[in-house]
């Protein structure tokens, strides 16, 4: 079993623990949380496979899938903004609704 | 040969000109839905041209001259154009709606033109892209820009009900980015042009399919993963809710489409085809049933969305193989047509009611208390193409379903189509019935209209069930771009 079977399985096993995280939690926060694991997992997935073991010369590393892990890491940081901020407004819109009626 | 360049110059232009027109909009703040609408009137006149460049066979365009392995083109067929010409019409009149629904100047308005503009960008890159990763950037900019514009209507409902299509959207385009990643281990390329070469049936690819068509499944709402859709599209503003069931489930049905039967044409099974069909039946039954019962107009139209897309996906089995392919095919695109336009005007007109009337209670709407002719004239003929009557869009595609079904002996479709019809007249007509409630008028004592609808709003849903209609006298030659010179969805 080398590094990239490692890394892959690990990265399978974070998308799954994420996707159950994402749909079975009750909190809004540890949901989002959750979706943030199942990212980490793919963009695992994909760095893993970016190793390329050269016979002879050094390793070099697949710059495509790099490229598309950064790219992925710049979309989940946005979701996860704004969710974030959805929450923060709900709990301001909640508190807000119980505070005219005592 | 130059004319073929140029033509070809339409397809960054059609991602950049919403973007740019979306970004500057932004800027100008109060003065920003000028430049925002301008852009969504220049989109459109690209949409007509690429729609008339495709006739003559697909375009393609390599961004920064980079070729397919290494960089990302992209392509237009005729299927395509079609896409992108539905998308910048309902965003054009939905957008003239937003004008009068949205006050100038005020803070919504100046945070709904960006959104809006960023929409349409991601539709269109959907719709052009010929890269399996562009496209997820697409999506999520389409989930991200959409839960954005819901939460325009302010209250803790809205809020509530973007947070979970956050959530469930998440979750989708990470189900699709891992599918990606497979294949992109698998096969070392992600252009749908060289993937549609070499892709096979075997475990790996099969994993990424199922993963993508769950991830993608989820976002097109299929029964039973439409769960969150009825208070996402309820609770949103008119002009939103009508994008959001038009557009927005089309631009990942559209990816959903080419993934299955260009990219991996040998992956999924007759099973898989068959258990999709059976969905989409259950859709049909479930979204009307509930539609039948809604409450509120809104929920009514919304529910009437489950069932639609259940149509889109009936015709799956008929798609993979077989004889009925280009039937199937044309009936697909012209479902998506149909129901884009009558869905739009529904929600538009329900917003005209929901503001003439105060509330969307259909049983306590009365004659007297509905806005103008135009809201009521659209709600009718956008009901009868939903229903598919004829000459509406809606019916022209329900009759290529039925060619289709009868070419392939596929009789069970005749009972699901048939019944389809008869349950989306139980609540097109629950709807259309309250124009014709004059008891508390007669009785003297009408209930006035809160407020005047503006005639913007009531010629902007008008216009676009007039389309809905006018789509079925034009089916034979609007199709005719979609087979033969096309991506080679069906071979």
């Amino acid at each position: 079993m080398n590094g990239t079977t490692i890394f892959t399985v690990c990265g399978i096993l974070l998308f799954a623990i994420g996707l159950y995280g994402a749909l079975a939690a009750r909190p809004l926060l540890r949901r989002i949380l959750a979706a943030n694991i199942m990212g980490n997992g793919v963009f695992m997935v994909l760095v893993a496979g970016a190793y390329l073991p050269a016979d002879g010369g050094a390793a070099t590393g697949d710059p495509v899938a790099h490229a598309l892990v950064l790219t992925g890491i710049v979309v989940a940081v946005s979701a996860t903004a704004l969710g974030l901020q959805l929450v923060c407004r709900l709990h301001e819109l909640a508190s807000g609704d119980r505070e005219p009626d005592p | 040969m130059n004319a073929a360049a140029g033509a070809s110059l339409l397809l960054p232009l059609l991602v950049s000109v919403p973007l740019l027109g979306g970004l500057a909009s932004f800027v100008l703040g109060g003065r920003g839905r000028w430049v925002a609408v301008g852009a969504l009137a220049l989109n459109a006149i690209l949409a007509a041209l690429l729609l008339a460049a495709t006739r003559a066979g697909p375009l393609g365009y390599a961004l920064g001259d980079w070729p397919a392995p290494l960089g990302i083109t992209l392509g237009a067929d005729g299927m395509a154009a079609l896409f992108v010409a539905v998308s910048a019409l309902v965003t054009l009149v939905a957008g003239t709606y937003s004008l009068a629904y949205f006050a100038g100047g005020s803070a919504t308005d100046r945070v709904f033109w960006p959104l809006w503009c960023l929409l349409l960008a991601a539709l269109n890159t959907l719709f052009i892209t010929r890269d399996l990763f562009n496209a997820y950037v697409g999506i999520e900019v389409l989930g991200l820009s959409a839960i954005a514009l819901v939460t325009l209507a302010g209250d803790a409902g809205a809020v509530r009900a973007a947070l979970r299509y956050l959530l469930v959207s998440l979750v989708g385009s990470l189900c699709y980015l891992m599918g990606v990643a497979l294949i992109y281990r698998a096969h070392g390329v992600l252009d749908v042009g060289a993937l549609a070469g070499i892709s096979g049936a075997t475990p790996p690819e099969q994993v990424a399919l199922a993963l993508m068509s769950a991830g993608l499944l989820l976002k097109t709402a299929l029964f039973p993963l439409h769960f969150w859709l009825p208070e996402a599209h309820a609770s949103a503003p008119a002009p939103v809710s009508a994008a959001l069931s038009a557009l927005v489930l089309k631009g990942t049905f559209f990816v959903l489409l080419r993934l299955w039967f260009e990219v991996l044409p040998a992956t999924a099974g007759p099973a898989a085809a068959t258990t999709e069909a059976v969905l989409g039946a259950a859709a049909i039954a479930w979204g009307s049933f509930m539609a039948a019962r809604a409450p509120r107009l809104k929920r009514l139209v919304a529910y009437s969305t489950v069932a639609q897309i259940g149509y889109l996906f009936l015709l799956f089995p008929l798609l993979e193989a077989g004889p009925a392919q280009a039937a199937a095919l044309d009936a697909v695109v012209y479902f998506v047509l149909a129901h884009a336009c009558a869905k739009a005007a529904m929600f538009l007109a329900a917003g005209n009611v929901q503001s003439a009337a105060g509330h969307d209670r259909i049983d306590d709407l009365r004659g007297d208390a509905l806005p103008g002719a135009g809201t009521q004239f659209a709600l009718a003929f956008a009901g009868i193409s939903l229903i598919g009557l004829p000459p509406t869009g809606g019916f022209a595609a329900k009759w290529m379903l039925l060619q289709g079904a009868a070419e392939a002996g596929a009789w069970w479709l005749f009972a699901v189509a048939l019944g389809g019809a008869l349950l989306a007249a139980v609540y097109v007509f629950r709807v259309l019935a309250r124009s014709f409630d004059l008891t508390s008028m007669l009785a003297g004592r009408a209930a006035p209209r809160l407020a005047r609808v503006s005639a913007c709003r009531e010629w902007s849903a008008l216009v676009l069930a007039l389309a809905s209609l006018a789509l079925g006298l034009v089916a034979g030659p609007l199709l005719s771009g979609i087979h033969g010179a096309g991506f080679a969805l069906i071979r």
